[in-house]
């Protein structure tokens, strides 16, 4: 190969798409998981899956790691397809699965070594990079212990940095902070966040509002086995809700109640959303809104104005789909 | 074989390989467990060869040869302990990888397959077989019931043995739901060190119970260790050898089915 190539072969080609899916189906019996998903993920990006349990993101997880197979439609991962290359795509992911899967019979620097050698990694080179690795997720210090004395943080870090040890191409990771302490979320969080600099394209998956906001630069909703809305964080939120949201607070009065008050708010703000313990205004002006709701002559025990959130948008799309089915 | 095939078939080799060496980076702790397992087929050895062996001396074969009641018992017990380091290693030790430690979960998520997964387990049972094997053989030979060269035969068709059992033992491991199904198959086994042809030879028994016995995988391992050991071949070690590669290559091949179906969701 000649060394201008070389350099072209080395460098990422620019919208280089990983993976494509379209129309993407899995059925367990009668059960529909997934109904026919369509998605496009780039090279270098961070990409989300956000939904509750039970929308199907980590089935579409496993159809990309090539462990379960697709009833029906069309993906390409690497430009390969799945059902023919497993090994060869699998030797370019990067798997977090949500429980970790470490093997509890071996300390953590053999988690990573052993593990490097289902991928044909050559011992000393295994080595080398297990060190690298434990030494970016801060294990380092307890590299000759067993995976049962870590704590559920610790796991979570040695199984993200047991999934980089053959340098993928994309990492996947199924709910990556669930079941955490805060400060352990932080930290699996800033980890994430370096990876992404560094250019390592991530796909994740989650049900926190703020963990997609955070780290994922593109992201989709899914409920119900169905992709329900697209787009950055800030399309989403621009798209399906208001700039602002103010909460408002009334103490000791209770759900019906809040109901007929939040009727008397109509007209302020975009829209009102009476929830079992407050009233939503969404808005795009906070500070206009708190004075409307005063000159109505309503007097909140608290007010808080905040910016709107995924979670906003996600209870707004996924709240709207419970009320159609009642 | 073309070459690509080849290349393929070099890499599954390897993957099952990478299987091995994780198994000997968990159990090195771990090898006071299997070196005394091997103790367990030496105890039956010295129980019934030589124990019940002083007191029944000498017995007629069926063939009309005379010979040492231990020589008639021990090759049986090595068939045995062939059968059961293997045995332990596939049903037991997989089931647990399988369905508690959730280990095969995580290897899938790397080039790995199921079958490579169960061909590495296969290679790992081997092994450890192959340990009970050989130091049963050294005590044999320092007790001087190795009558002739051809003994040494005894390894390698231990072997046989081995695999059959690693295909048992695995497609077991799939079945399985929980431990009680471990005495069930226990219960077996026990059966077949029992009846197999251990202790005395097969045409003793009632003629109704004689078919069973023979399709009992631990009779054709057993005729075949004691055939080698006492010198006597025949054209039904073939029959036994066929056997047994069946049992191995059918039962390696329903266990990497069942791993596919349970794990590839």
């Amino acid at each position: 190969m000649s060394a201008a190539a070389s350099i072209l072969h080395s460098m990422p080609i620019r919208d280089e798409i990983l993976i494509r899916a379209r129309d993407l189906r899995k059925s367990y019996g009668e059960y529909e998981a997934v109904k026919g998903v369509d998605f496009e993920i780039k090279r270098g990006e961070a990409f989300g899956f956000l939904g509750a349990n039970g929308a199907g993101k980590s089935t579409t997880m496993r159809m990309i790691g090539c462990v379960s197979q697709p009833s029906g439609g069309t993906m390409e991962v690497f430009g390969l397809d799945p059902h023919t290359d497993g090994p060869a795509i699998r030797s370019r992911l990067g798997v977090v699965p949500q429980d970790n899967t470490l093997d509890g019979m071996l300390t953590v620097v053999e988690n990573m070594t052993v593990y490097a050698g289902y991928f044909g990694i050559k011992r000393k080179q295994a080595k080398a990079k297990a060190a690298e690795l434990l030494e970016f997720v801060q294990l380092t210090a307890r590299s000759e212990d067993q995976v049962s004395d870590l704590s559920g943080g610790m796991q979570r870090r040695l199984a993200i940095a047991r999934s980089l040890i053959n340098e993928p191409d994309l990492v996947i990771l199924d709910e990556p902070t669930t079941g955490l302490d805060p400060q352990a979320r932080h930290l699996v969080w800033e980890r994430l966040f370096q990876l992404k600099e560094q250019g390592t394209s991530i796909l994740l998956t989650t049900h926190y509002m703020d963990e997609a906001e955070q780290l994922c630069d593109r992201l989709v909703v899914m409920d119900e086995g169905l992709i329900i809305a697209s787009g950055s964080p800030r399309e989403l939120i621009d798209t399906h809700v208001t700039k602002e949201v103010v909460e408002v607070r009334f103490s000791g009065i209770h759900t019906t109640d809040l109901h007929d008050i939040a009727e008397k708010l109509e007209g302020i703000g975009a829209q009102i959303e009476p929830l079992p313990d407050r009233i939503l205004v969404y808005t795009d002006d906070a500070d206009a809104t708190a004075i409307a709701i005063e000159a109505r002559g309503i007097h909140p025990t608290s007010q808080l104005a905040r910016r709107a959130t995924l979670e906003d948008v996600f209870l707004r799309l996924t709240g709207r789909a419970l009320v159609e089915d009642e | 074989m073309s070459v690509i095939a080849y290349a393929a078939a070099r890499t599954s080799f390897k993957r099952s390989g990478s299987l091995l060496h994780r198994n000997w980076i968990a159990m090195r702790r771990a090898w006071v467990l299997i070196v005394s397992g091997a103790f367990e087929s030496l105890l039956f050895l010295f129980a019934f060869g030589f124990g019940v062996g002083a007191l029944v001396g000498d017995i007629t074969l069926p063939g009309g040869e005379t010979i040492s009641y231990t020589a008639y018992v021990a090759p049986a017990i090595l068939a045995n302990a062939a059968m059961m380091g293997v045995l332990a290693e596939t049903s037991i030790n997989v089931f647990a990888k399988f369905k508690w430690m959730k280990l095969y979960d995580g290897i899938l998520n790397t080039p790995l397959r199921p079958w490579e997964v169960a061909l590495g387990e296969v290679w790992w049972a081997l092994i450890r077989g192959g340990i009970y094997v050989a130091m049963f053989v050294a005590v044999m030979g320092a007790f001087g019931l190795l009558d002739s060269w051809w003994a040494i035969l005894a390894v390698p068709a231990c072997v046989f043995i081995s695999l059959a059992f690693a295909g048992i033992g695995l497609t077991l491991a799939t079945l399985f739901r929980d431990w009680p199904d471990f005495d069930l198959m226990m219960a077996f086994v026990f059966v077949m060190f029992l009846f197999g042809g251990t202790f005395t030879p097969v045409e003793a028994y009632p003629e109704f119970v004689q078919p069973i016995v023979y399709v009992m995988p631990l009779f054709h391992g057993i005729e075949l260790v004691r055939g080698i050991s006492l010198g006597q071949f025949g054209p039904m070690m073939l029959v036994h050898v066929a056997y047994l590669c069946a049992l191995a290559i059918g039962g390696t091949w329903i266990a990497q089915r069942r791993l596919s179906k349970a794990l590839y969701k």
